[in-house]
């Protein structure tokens, strides 16, 4: 296997890797749970490594495109399919590639943390299985051209994760978590399957780029967007279908929270995919602009007042995953509702796109850490309550300096990366509607009182007699949070050549419908 | 009117099923009205590849050339496996939860608020 073979099949080996070795860990834990964890631990590098190759490739290279099937996988129109896009085809684009890049590290730093998180529980085969899976979803839904793939890995992604939620059964708790998780994924993955058979009805394609080369913008193109637009709102967590998140990431094990929300932001990459791709100017761009950019505040307002309240530190979190997913959807909604007005969308709309998309893979990072230390918090202590934890920060100073570090990215504080893309999102949102931007404001505040609060609750005071044998987290759960801390740190401290470099060229391939169908169909 | 027909099922065996997901408060019900939904949006893309007087889609020594849609027949049967096992897990969900609860009742499966 050689170093051309692997980047012209990155796309396929990307997904192949992951999957295969997902079935077979089950047989590899027969061996020994030593065994087991290097075949995990090499799938995943293998995985993340073969993602950043082709997120290199589609940046530099421009898209790349993956036809199964065919003799020369890099041409979407091979003579034997007659000229249509008959084969399942993935459309990597900058967009994707930045969704890969996201899964790609949370990934790797999650498999390195949940191998010293989950070393104590049991039935670890089946857990690093769907663990896999869930990557697998995740990736799927973010590489592909074809809208019934897309389904299909969205069910992948949601059956995976429903099943980790509920895996550590918690006298039950979990379980009513993931069933309501389980259940709410299948009704949103219907709705989405009912767009895909609304639309083949109408356009007799399933490729994205075919679909929205015809898009005519019909009554029946108004009900799938519709559904497309609340099933997939709901899985990615905005209000007010957001009241599965808090119970679904408080109760899954700490680990996998952090995979939750890249599983979330996938379904909000399909959003967007749907929304500029499929539709892009053909619709009523000023109308579901707006429609995105209510959900957005709603999303970040009524978060953040959930999350005040919090009692228990995992689902005080999830309520701010929830506010925060607002920053994404007013950033991007901003774009799409001066999508068609050429001066508008060059002075503010295109930066407020990328400060929302820049926003989703700060969101990954800080977010990911957040949990990350929440669930080092819980593994030692066996609390998720603030009334009874206090004084950790005695004993366990490297999770406090990450929390910290985590703490300050959320809120918006520089020089970390949560305010670079808010920063982006505050300047371009005001120019657009002054109100949208100081409700933004505002919520950073309400976010920095909360975590405050938590930050005291859990560290200061002094040390309790309960958690007098508490030790730091072991060192791979350290290592873990330490590459998304870095991570963290280093994009608040160089925005302009992340934003330059990665951030901008997913916002350019999002808002150019015309590129995306030219990249498969050809120039047309 | 008559070629209608199937969509307008879809629509209603949909519009049950979600009903019954709104309005039971036994799980196990709740998950039948689900897989009502699921029936309905298979029935739907059955439908939609449905023409008439046309034979099934394979050409060797096809008879003529007016055959049904098959890539809606994969599709739906792709959907049927997915929701195998969507139910499936469901069902062991509901199982655990029994087990553990001593019910299946909505009602009593709150223990998660706030």
């Amino acid at each position: 296997m050689n170093g051309d073979f692997i980047i012209q099949n990155a796309p396929a080996l990307l997904l192949a890797v992951p999957m295969l070795a997902a079935f077979a860990t089950p047989l590899i834990g027969r061996l020994g749970s030593l065994a087991r964890n290097i075949w995990v631990i090499a799938a995943m590098t293998l995985t993340s490594a073969i993602g950043l190759l082709l997120a290199y490739d589609v940046f530099t290279a421009g898209t790349v495109l993956y036809t199964f099937g065919a003799l020369d996988p890099a041409s979407a129109l091979p003579l034997d399919s007659g000229g249509i896009p008959v084969r399942i085809i993935f459309t990597v684009d900058a967009m994707s590639a930045f969704m890969v890049i996201i899964a790609a590290i949370s990934g790797f730093a999650v498999m390195l943390y949940m191998m010293a998180s989950e070393a104590k529980g049991s039935g670890k085969d089946g857990f690093y299985a769907l663990f896999l899976l869930l990557i697998v979803g995740i990736l799927g839904m973010v590489c592909t051209g074809d809208i019934f793939n897309f389904f299909v890995f969205l069910e992948i992604n949601s059956l995976a994760g429903a099943a980790l939620v509920a895996y550590r059964v918690d006298k039950g708790v979990a379980v009513e978590a993931g069933l309501k998780y389980a259940v709410i994924s299948t009704i949103g993955g219907l709705f989405v399957l009912f767009a895909i058979a609304l639309l083949y009805g109408q356009y007799g394609a399933l490729n994205m780029a075919v679909i929205a080369s015809s898009m005519q913008y019909t009554g029946l193109d108004k009900i799938a967007l519709v559904l497309f637009l609340s099933a997939l709102a709901m899985k990615s967590g905005a209000v007010p279908m957001h009241f599965w998140t808090p119970d679904a990431y408080s109760m899954a094990p700490g680990s996998i929270t952090a995979l939750l929300v890249v599983a979330s932001q996938a379904s909000l990459y399909g959003v967007f995919r749907v929304v500029f791709t499929l539709y892009n100017v053909a619709l009523d761009y000023a109308a579901v602009g707006w429609i995105i950019i209510i959900l957005g505040v709603l999303s970040m307002f009524v978060g953040v007042t959930m999350a005040l309240v919090q009692k228990d530190v995992k689902r005080l979190m999830a309520y701010h995953a929830v506010s925060q997913t607002g920053y994404m959807l007013l950033g991007v909604g901003v774009g799409l509702a001066v999508l068609g007005q050429q001066t508008a969308f060059d002075t503010f709309g295109f930066v407020a796109m990328e400060g929302g998309i820049f926003h989703i893979l700060n969101h990954a990072m800080y977010k990911g850490l957040l949990f990350l230390t929440a669930g080092a918090i819980f593994y030692r202590t066996g609390t998720r309550s603030l009334n009874k934890l206090g004084g950790l920060g005695h004993s366990m100073k490297w999770t406090m300096i990450f929390f910290i570090i985590g703490a300050l990215a959320i809120a918006g504080i520089p020089p970390f990366n949560g305010f670079a893309s808010k920063l982006l999102i505050y300047e371009s949102v005001f120019l657009f509607n002054p109100v949208l931007s100081i409700i933004a404001m505002v919520v950073s505040i309400l976010t920095l009182a909360s975590f405050v609060k938590v930050f005291h609750a859990i560290f200061m005071g002094p040390k309790q007699p309960q958690y007098s044998d508490v030790q730091e987290a072991p060192l791979p759960m350290l290592v873990g949070m330490a590459i998304l801390a870095v991570i963290t740190i280093a994009f608040g401290i160089a925005p302009g050549l992340v934003v330059d470099s990665i951030v901008a060229p997913a916002a350019t391939a999002l808002a150019d419908q015309g590129g995306y169908i030219a990249s498969v169909l050809g120039g047309l | 009117m008559y070629y209608n027909l199937p969509f307008i099922i879809a629509a209603v065996i949909a519009v049950i099923g979600i009903g019954a997901m709104l309005f039971r408060r036994n799980l196990i019900k709740v998950i039948m009205g689900l897989s009502l939904v699921e029936a309905a949006v298979n029935l739907f893309l059955v439908a939609l590849g449905y023409r008439m007087d046309a034979i099934a889609p394979i050409f060797t020594n096809a008879p003529g050339t007016s055959m049904v849609l098959p890539t809606v027949q994969a599709m739906t049967l792709t959907n049927i496996v997915i929701g195998i096992a969507t139910t499936a897990l469901l069902l062991s969900f509901t199982m655990i939860i029994y087990k553990k609860y001593g019910s299946a009742n909505t009602d009593t499966v709150r223990k998660l608020r706030g």
